[in-house]
């Protein structure tokens, strides 16, 4: 699979998991959605529209809405939950971890608006810690894809999987660079560039950065083996060893606090198997603030850039 | 009467027999008092006052009220009745029911709370005991599952009806709140909830820590059905629940709000929370168990 380098479209990833829930509910007649009041942010209408019998409004009370999706799958039902990610988890976090996680409910906790990049909101909606909390939960899958098309690929992944998911994504428009008609493997980590000098793993909209951070250190001459983890639980560990054991070095990028993140699960694998030097690109434990999603991004280290600089400071460590 | 409900079963073995003599029901009941006592003293923890109190109205739910299979267990539930324990620290009183209506066998109840049981301290799936459907105890959330899966069966036109048990203490958790908004909102009217009205919580009396003065007018104000009765007398319970089925398909959801006494058919258990959370010395057991015959025999 390769990608397309040459961006023309902007779009949200919000609307590939609308796109792909429309889809699913076309698919499987089993496919519920609740949505706590942010129907349009979540992109949830035309599922809504098309099946107006299978979509539940369940207003601003997000502790309900997880235990009546458990609840509908406890009877043999596939609910997608929409909500902000930061209302999907931490708000809501013993609600999942008991009539979800520990009582096994095929419910797909779907969450827009992670991330720094939901701008304008700032720090009291932009979620920093909602991929260390759920992939913490046994039996959890987490899932933070990188575009549109790859949102949408993984929204009907998600319907194929037996069991809980966490779907993260985001709000603003990003480049769609994946292509429209890939397959997605849950657990399987997309190889988008082979190199020998740094390996780059990076999730969500800063695969992007990552793109374009590999441009910048192949024109200095250093080679980038670039790994998209879309899958942050379970985790392709193969994949991780085997480009280390090219590379000797790496990156982690992630819209998330550095602290229980992508990095860590990434350092797990190293200090367990092949130890290596890893540089972090995350927010550093703090909270986010108001801004533009690029402004926030220059602002918290989390460019193209600063990748560019871990990664030559991962090299130096080697 | 059991050699005519093995028959009925045999007849008709998708279903659970129906008990509907008045004293062979209390005297399952008293062997539910019984079950419950003793585990609770075998491994000197749980909570068997609220489950002394729910005794009468789970044995009347089990063997007579709902209609369910209690050979052929599945999750999903399809076609049956559905009960969901939301005050999942009553535990002992639903296994002990579970147990004595064939659900697992009866011996089982000897491994309450022990390592590698089934029968974990507050219900749970993990370990797939017949019966469960979903892990509860962090309270407030056994009304939101309970009202998914009433949503679940009215998509598969399942006539079926959904029950669920809520703790009197457990309604100060504003989960409860959501759900009853939500469930008269959207007329779910396929779900029975009951609420143990003991009035007792682990530190005291509800009266002093967050009361529910009206509960009966909260629920009405709410768009709910409440009816009243008296959870520790037989009569009463068959003669309500059966009322309360009359209203299913009514465009409401129904509450049943339950008076009980906590720690009710031991009489130095009964009237104080003190017994909440407490387990009985081997005296105590002694004294509990001289109040409470064996009647179908112990396990």
């Amino acid at each position: 699979m390769s990608i397309n380098t040459q961006i023309t479209e902007m779009k949200d990833t919000r609307s590939g998991f609308g796109a792909g829930l429309l889809e699913a509910g076309k698919k499987n007649k089993d496919v519920v959605a609740l949505c706590a009041d942010l129907t349009g942010s979540l992109k949830m209408d035309a599922f809504q529209k098309e099946f107006s019998q299978r979509f539940f409004q369940v207003g601003i009370a997000e502790a309900n809405m997880m235990g009546m999706a458990a609840g509908l799958a406890s009877g043999g039902k596939i609910p997608f939950t929409g909500t902000f990610a930061n209302f999907s988890t931490g708000r809501v976090y013993d609600q999942i971890r008991q009539s979800i996680a520990y009582s096994n409910k095929n419910v797909k906790i779907c969450a827009s608006h992670a991330g720094l990049t939901l701008g304008e909101d700032g720090a009291t909606h932009q979620i920093l810690e909602d991929i260390g909390l759920m992939k913490m939960l046994p039996g959890m899958t987490v899932i933070n894809p990188c575009d549109y098309n790859q949102t949408k690929a993984a929204t009907l992944a998600i319907l194929e999987h037996n069991g809980p998911v966490y779907l993260r994504f985001g709000r603003p428009k990003w480049p769609v660079f994946t292509p429209a008609d890939q397959k997605f493997e849950i657990g399987k980590a997309w190889h988008i560039q082979q190199g020998t000098d740094v390996s780059i793993f990076a999730t969500g909209h800063l695969v992007w950065e990552a793109v374009k951070a590999v441009e910048m250190l192949s024109a200095e001459g250093i080679s980038v083996d670039l790994i998209n983890i879309h899958t942050i639980k379970p985790l392709d560990e193969e994949a991780i060893i085997k480009s280390i054991s090219k590379t000797g070095c790496a990156v982690s990028a992630e819209e998330h606090n550095r602290i229980g993140g992508l990095g860590d699960s990434i350092a797990q694998v190293l200090s367990k198997n092949i130890p290596a030097p890893l540089e972090y690109v995350a927010v550093n434990d703090t909270f986010g603030e108001s801004g533009t999603p690029e402004e926030l991004l220059v602002k918290y280290g989390l460019t193209a850039k600063d990748i560019v600089a871990a990664a030559k400071k991962a090299i130096g460590r080697k | 009467m059991f050699e005519l409900a093995k028959l009925i079963k045999h007849i008709c073995p998708m279903f659970s027999s129906t008990v509907t003599d008045i004293k062979e029901l209390k005297d399952i009941a008293t062997q539910v008092r019984r079950d419950i006592v003793r585990m609770v003293h075998a491994v000197q923890s749980g909570h068997p006052g609220g489950s002394l109190g729910c005794a009468d109205y789970f044995t009347a739910l089990y063997f007579n009220i709902m209609n369910h299979d209690p050979q052929h267990f599945t999750i999903e539930g399809h076609g049956e009745d559905i009960f969901i324990l939301s005050n999942g620290h009553i535990s002992p009183a639903l296994y002990s029911v579970l147990a004595r209506n064939g659900y697992f066998p009866i011996h089982e109840l000897a491994t309450f709370r022990k390592l590698n049981s089934r029968l974990q301290g507050h219900p749970a799936t993990m370990e797939h005991l017949p019966g469960i459907r979903v892990a509860t105890g962090s309270l407030g959330q056994g009304l939101s599952f309970a009202t998914g899966i009433a949503l679940q069966k009215k998509l598969d036109n399942d006539p079926s009806i959904v029950y669920v048990n809520l703790g009197d203490g457990e309604l100060q958790e504003g989960q409860n709140w959501e759900a009853i908004m939500y469930a008269a909102h959207n007329k779910v009217d396929n779900l029975i909830a009951t609420v143990d009205f003991n009035k007792q919580q682990i530190d005291g009396s509800t009266v002093d820590i967050m009361g529910f003065e009206n509960l009966k007018n909260k629920f009405e104000a709410f768009g709910w059905f409440v009816m009243e009765m008296d959870g520790n007398n037989m009569e009463q319970i068959l003669q309500t629940m059966k009322e309360a089925k009359t209203k299913v398909g009514m465009q409401k959801p129904i509450v049943v709000i339950m008076k009980t006494e906590m720690g009710a058919g031991v009489d130095f258990m009964m009237g104080s929370h003190k017994w909440h959370g407490i387990p009985p010395n081997d005296q105590q057991l002694e004294a509990a168990l001289a109040q409470l015959p064996e009647t179908l025999g112990d396990y």
